[in-house]
């Protein structure tokens, strides 16, 4: 069963496509990571599925739903936290519950139990009537999700939930996440951050608007033809030059981090042995940069 | 239901922690009434007059007197030739020179008319407008008067002039200004606070995100647009209270019709300045730009409305756009109700202009945000 499926999904803003053709599947209950780089659509594809964008073509539904002419019926069964997570600043904690109780019409006691829920999922027992502009980004996020969730919705988007907040809270808040994926909600995520994309069950990789690869991160990584070598060098740029000048084999080669990635044939690995490199598995940071590459040079032919 | 009231509670709890907006909407209008009260007197009295009297006759004298009872003129200087004449109004030290020629007394006695020089410092109209009207008027009196008592002398009979034509200012018969202008600042204050506040205060929630997260909840369009414009409604009816206790505290205005009737209107002038808000913030995308376009509602409702300029006198084309602009039937509705005491019967018109008006805007406003989102 999918949640989500969209079919060849387009949005033009004048002349500039910033979603193009996009087809995809989100399966009832799982984890669906949606990344690429700024600018590349994520959010304009989140808007159009929370009815907060008309689709300039294409067409999808949300749990049987037309995102065009069900928007009202679709609002009321998804949770959406939009990237920079908006609350009332000049409302404290619970008042920024309360508000949002009072918009999905959650009944009294039932809501109230719910608020006292997202209080305690978001550790905010204690500062319910803090001001929200004086929480830290940690608990602004959890509270925003708090928010976003009160009504139990049986899909949530969020749109990068962790863009500008600390590790600590990114890890407690990827928990949040898992608890609910484990308890049957759909949850479709965007996302610049590697490490994160590889906590989902489902990775769709945009660029420029294009959806360029979707599979689980196992089976992405299978797609890298050849073998990754990773060199250790405290200056991969000087490096690099040196592989080109001197025409070492490469299918790919590009610097990652304080080390040099090289995409390989098998029967070329030796070429590299003095180099110290060593054969590693390939991160989905690997995958991407291949696939950006590819696309790229599809596009140029 | 549930919505709109959460909604509600809402704009009542910002609008409580914001403490230097609401005081600011109250204490603007009473600034506002005392400084245009007090400074716009658009009756010109007291105009310092020199005044070069070359006969020094009883009849000089008696014609000088009669223009100082009028009120327009202030004879603080006397010139003993033109040059002083000239210098003090050049200086603007005088406004008005009367020149009184020398065969004055005589020209009178022996039926010949006398000419009497009036100057006027006519860089401000109002002012020039003034004093000539006041001294043709004193001029046009005193010769009836001569030439009644010459009349009389002729056939010993007393005569009535035979045209009495006598103006009586109605609804304001002492021409005070603060009556007229009070009510028209009370609907220039409505304009723009309300305008002005329901416009930003959507943009802004647009600004900060809140409203797009506000769209992905059931909440409806109309709710949204009510839960913007209902607290506001008390803000208006705020301000209108403290405009009409200082108009009244302060100016002695009267209201000669019913105060129910008015606070019962004001309410329609409110709502059809509010929704004016809510179609301008579905205009903008930011708060200046908000800002700007409010005031390019407010100019026109200055000069258009008939609170500056009486509308009778505008050419048709701006007449004509006035009657776009909610404050012109609100002033009117003010006006006719604080001066002249009338009812219903006579505004319902006005009542109705101002209900087409808020229908009209308010369901463009509606299809417009709905356009917005998507
Ligand atoms: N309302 C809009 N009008 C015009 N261009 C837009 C609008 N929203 C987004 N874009 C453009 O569409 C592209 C994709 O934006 P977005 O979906 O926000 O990317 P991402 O979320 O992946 O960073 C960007 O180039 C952005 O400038
Ligand atoms: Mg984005």
């Amino acid at each position: 069963m999918y949640a989500v499926e969209v079919t060849n999904l387009s949005r033009r803003f004048g002349e500039f496509t910033a979603v193009d053709n996009i087809s995809l599947k989100v399966k009832t209950g799982s984890i669906y990571g949606f990344l690429g780089p700024n600018g590349s659509g994520k959010s304009t594809t989140i808007r159009m599925l929370c009815g907060l964008l008309t689709p300039t073509a294409g067409s999808g539904t949300i749990l049987g739903l037309d995102i065009a002419k069900n928007t009202e019926a679709i609002k009321h069964k998804i949770g959406y936290m939009s990237q920079k997570f908006s609350l009332y600043d000049d409302l404290t904690v619970i008042e920024n519950l309360n508000f949002y109780a009072g918009m999905y019409s959650l009944p009294r006691v039932n809501g109230k139990q719910r608020i006292q829920e997202m209080l305690a999922l978001a550790g905010l027992e204690n500062r319910q009537h803090q001001l929200a502009a004086n929480l830290s980004g940690g608990f602004k996020q959890r509270l925003a999700l708090g928010c976003a969730i009160l009504h139990n919705p049986p899909i949530l988007f969020l749109d990068e939930p962790t863009g500008g907040v600390d590790p600590k809270s990114r890890r407690m808040f990827w928990d949040i996440i898992y608890n609910l994926s484990q308890q049957g909600t759909t949850i479709m995520v965007t996302t610049h951050f590697m490490d994160e994309a590889e906590h989902c069950d489902e990775i769709g990789f945009i660029y420029n608007g294009k959806l360029i690869a979707t599979g689980p991160p196992s089976q992405l990584k299978t797609a890298l033809p050849g073998t990754l070598l990773e060199i250790p060098n405290s200056k991969p740029m000087e490096l690099l030059t040196t592989i080109q000048t001197k025409q070492l084999p490469h299918l790919d080669l590009y610097p990652f981090g304080a080390m040099l990635h090289v995409l390989v044939t098998p029967d070329n690995i030796q070429a590299y042995t003095a180099l110290r490199a060593k054969i590693i598995a390939p991160s989905l940071e690997d995958v991407f940069v291949y696939l950006v590459k590819t696309h790229r040079e599809e596009d140029l032919a | 239901m549930n919505r709109l009231k959460a909604l509600l509670i809402k704009e009542f709890i910002q609008m409580r922690r914001d403490r230097l907006t609401f005081v600011m909407m109250i204490v603007f209008p009473i600034l506002q009434l005392l400084v245009f009260g007090f400074a716009i007197n658009t009756d010109v009295k007291h105009l310092p007059t020199i005044v070069f009297d070359q006969a020094l006759s009883q009849d000089s004298r008696d014609f000088q007197a009669s223009l100082a009872a009028s009120g327009y003129f202030d004879f603080i200087y006397t010139g003993n030739n033109y040059q002083q004449v000239t210098d003090n109004l050049q200086s603007g030290r005088a406004k008005v020179g009367i020149i009184i020629p020398p065969d004055f007394s005589e020209n009178i006695k022996h039926g010949h008319s006398s000419t009497v020089q009036v100057i006027v410092d006519a860089s401000d109209s109002m002012t020039a407008s003034s004093a000539i009207s006041a001294a043709q008027m004193v001029g046009q009196l005193k010769s009836q008067e001569v030439l009644l008592n010459r009349l009389r002398g002729y056939s010993g009979k007393s005569f009535d002039m035979p045209y009495d034509v006598r103006i009586r200012p109605w609804y304001n018969p002492d021409f005070v200004s603060a009556f007229y202008m009070v009510p028209g600042i009370l609907g220039i204050i409505l304009t723009m606070t309300m305008v002005m506040i329901t416009s930003m205060a959507i943009v802004r929630e647009q600004e900060h995100g809140t409203l797009e997260q506000l769209i992905v909840t059931p909440l409806k369009t109309h709710e949204l647009i009510l839960g913007k414009i209902i607290p506001y409604v008390f803000v208006g009816y705020a301000q209108a209270t403290v405009a009409l206790l200082v108009g009244i505290l302060v100016f002695d205005l009267p209201i000669k019709g019913s105060l129910g009737l008015l606070y019962g209107l004001t309410s329609l002038f409110i709502i059809a300045s509010l929704s004016l808000g809510v179609l301008i913030s579905t205009l903008s995308k930011t708060q200046m730009q908000a800002m700007q376009m409010s005031f390019f509602i407010f100019l026109p409702s200055i000069l258009l409305s008939g609170f500056m300029f009486p509308r009778e006198a505008m050419p048709l084309v701006f007449n004509w756009l006035g009657n776009l602009l909610p404050l012109t039937f609100y002033l009117q509705i003010l006006r006719g109700i604080i001066l002249k005491g009338v009812g219903l019967s006579v505004l319902w018109t006005q009542v109705l202009a101002l209900i087409v008006f808020i229908s009209v805007v308010l369901t463009i406003s509606i299809i417009k945000f709905q356009k917005k989102i998507a």
